[in-house]
């Protein structure tokens, strides 16, 4: 690992701190500190840089929503966390591929992290129900929901932003948009 | 209330919009309607999951920007494992070595065919040993057969060995291998006009491979004098010598010269002979050319080709003097005057032709 990126290494609770107060400089020293771990993992498991990178990101994902929930206990060192998370995804991944020859070449040491796992497992289901419903939906629904569910805008902002002539028009557009979209993320298996 | 209003109140109802009245009235409609309280709770689920996406989201745009910013691939160079310098070489030039190696070697092959190496002794040796190799299940199977019975030759269609034997008395007495007779219940000995007699062994020298046999069968008639002499002196090597044995049911003849003074391993029991011999061989008489038995065929050496062995006849001498005297009704005259020297090579065979026996052996 390169020097200067060893001395720029976020101590463990810097890093808890600083996701839950949203600091982009520690997740970036963080994010940068271990990924030639995790790279190092994967290209000499079969593996290419580009997959190292979705393996780490899921991995950090993992972290960061742990500590942003509250339930992180540091019971081990956050690099062999990081590390065990990357190489139960990877097991994973390399499985599906049935490229595993059941033998995996270690740099950490590491530890059981399946549940943590099967956890984001189950979110990335719903997520990507939800990602393809919202493709499905179709503009200017997509839109408005966003506008009104995630970003929070009110129904006054939304009918300028659209053009309607009212609020209630809004509101009973917002309304059969919200009711197709439960309709296809429900639909789909 | 209709759905759309419903999803209204809701709405209201989550975001905290509601005057204290209403939403008492509203947890109140909550508690009596379990429709609505799952509508509620999904609303609030589903509004959360989406919220939950976009955070996602979010986070996955602020991690790729982060990641943008690494040299991914020095990193890599860095990080993987380098096999050795040998694998890798291998694996950078295997083409280029392939091809020199393939050069090489047909650079070689053609420096030793036009230097004649292909065709040079050594090389046929080895095609020899294999064209041996071939035939050595046959003669495991024999040679299986021997180590229980002794070295007698087997006839290719019935049960029985055989193998060749020559008078030395009028009388009777048979000189043929102890190999050809080893193990045997019962012994025949057939003269060329196919006609059987019975025999018995009257005396053998196992290791000098020497057995004597005497024609006991009743029907038996004198043979009449014997035309060859056994040489006691040794022959010299070169000298030209002859055989005429039954490897076949038919007599055999084939000549050669004396190779070797010793045999298998300097064995002076033997001489080695350039006569080809074959199974059915064995007791046949080595004549030379002037009509004296210099030795009786033996065998050969399975893993060298034209090596072949002749007990050497002053064995057989010393075996006949050796001979009990109780087991004779007579003393053995042997016959000391040659009646083939003066003849041709094909009036000497065709006289031979009467004291040279096919023996069958039974077991």
């Amino acid at each position: 690992m390169n020097k200067e990126l060893k001395d720029s290494i976020p101590t463990d609770s810097e890093v808890i701190l600083g996701i839950l107060n949203n600091s982009e400089s520690v997740l970036k020293r963080m994010y940068v500190a271990y990924f030639p771990m995790v790279l190092q993992l994967i290209i000499n498991n079969n593996g290419t840089a580009d997959d190292a990178k979705d393996i780490y990101q899921e991995a950090v994902i993992i972290l960061y929503n742990k500590i942003k929930a509250g339930d992180f206990e540091l019971s081990s060192k956050l690099k062999t966390f990081i590390y065990s998370i990357c190489r139960r995804l990877w097991l994973k991944r390399l499985s599906h591929m049935s490229r595993f020859g059941g033998d995996i070449r270690d740099f950490q040491e590491h530890m059981h992290v399946e549940d943590e796992v099967e956890k984001q497992n189950d979110m990335d289901i719903q997520f990507s129900k939800m990602e393809s419903a919202l493709q499905l939906l179709g503009e200017p629904c997509k839109t408005i929901m966003e506008d009104f569910y995630i970003h929070n805008l009110s129904m006054q902002d939304i009918c300028e932003r659209f053009g309607y002539t009212n609020a209630d028009n809004a509101k009973t557009q917002k309304y059969k948009c919200l009711q197709r979209l439960k309709k296809l993320f429900f639909q789909q298996k | 209330m209709n759905e759309y209003k419903l999803q209204e109140e809701i709405e209201r109802y989550l975001n905290g919009e509601m005057s204290p009245e209403e939403l008492i009235q509203f947890e109140l409609l909550r508690k009596e309607s379990t429709a609505i309280d799952t509508k509620v709770n999904e609303h609030q689920d589903f509004t959360k999951l989406l919220k939950q996406y976009s955070d996602r989201l979010a986070l996955e745009n602020r991690l790729n920007a982060i990641h943008d910013e690494i040299d991914v691939h020095t990193l890599a160079d860095e990080l993987m494992v380098h096999p050795s310098w040998v694998v890798q070489l291998w694996r950078n030039h295997h083409s280029k070595i392939s091809v020199a190696a393939s050069i090489a070697i047909f650079a070689i092959l053609s420096v030793m065919f036009l230097t004649g190496k292909m065709t040079s002794q050594d090389s046929q040796y080895i095609q020899l040993r294999q064209e041996v190799g071939n035939l050595k299940n046959k003669t495991d199977k024999i040679n299986q057969k021997l180590t229980q019975n002794g070295r007698a030759e087997r006839s290719v269609n019935t049960e029985r060995f055989r193998g060749t034997g020559f008078a030395i008395t009028s009388n009777g007495l048979i000189a043929t291998n102890y190999h050809v007779i080893n193990g045997a219940d019962s012994v025949y000995v057939q003269n060329a006009a196919g006609k059987s007699f019975k025999a018995k062994v009257l005396y053998t020298e196992p290791q000098n491979d020497i057995a004597i046999l005497k024609i006991v069968d009743t029907s038996f008639r004198n043979l009449g004098t014997i035309p060859y002499t056994i040489k006691k002196a040794e022959s010299d090597l070169a000298e030209s010598v002859y055989t005429y044995g039954y490897p076949q049911d038919a007599p055999h003849f084939d000549e050669g010269r004396v190779t070797s003074a010793v045999g298998l391993n300097g064995d002076s029991l033997d001489y080695q002979i350039s006569i080809a011999i074959n199974p059915g061989n064995s007791g046949s008489p080595l004549m030379d050319s002037r009509g004296n038995v210099v030795g009786i065929i033996q065998g050969k050496q399975t893993q060298l080709e034209g090596v072949h062995f002749a007990v050497k006849s002053s064995y057989l001498l010393s075996a006949i003097h050796n001979i009990p005297s109780d087991s004779l009704t007579r003393k053995i005259n042997l016959n000391t005057k040659n009646t083939l020297a003066g003849l041709t090579r094909v009036q000497q065979v065709k006289k031979l032709n009467n004291y040279v026996f096919i023996v069958k052996v039974y077991q």
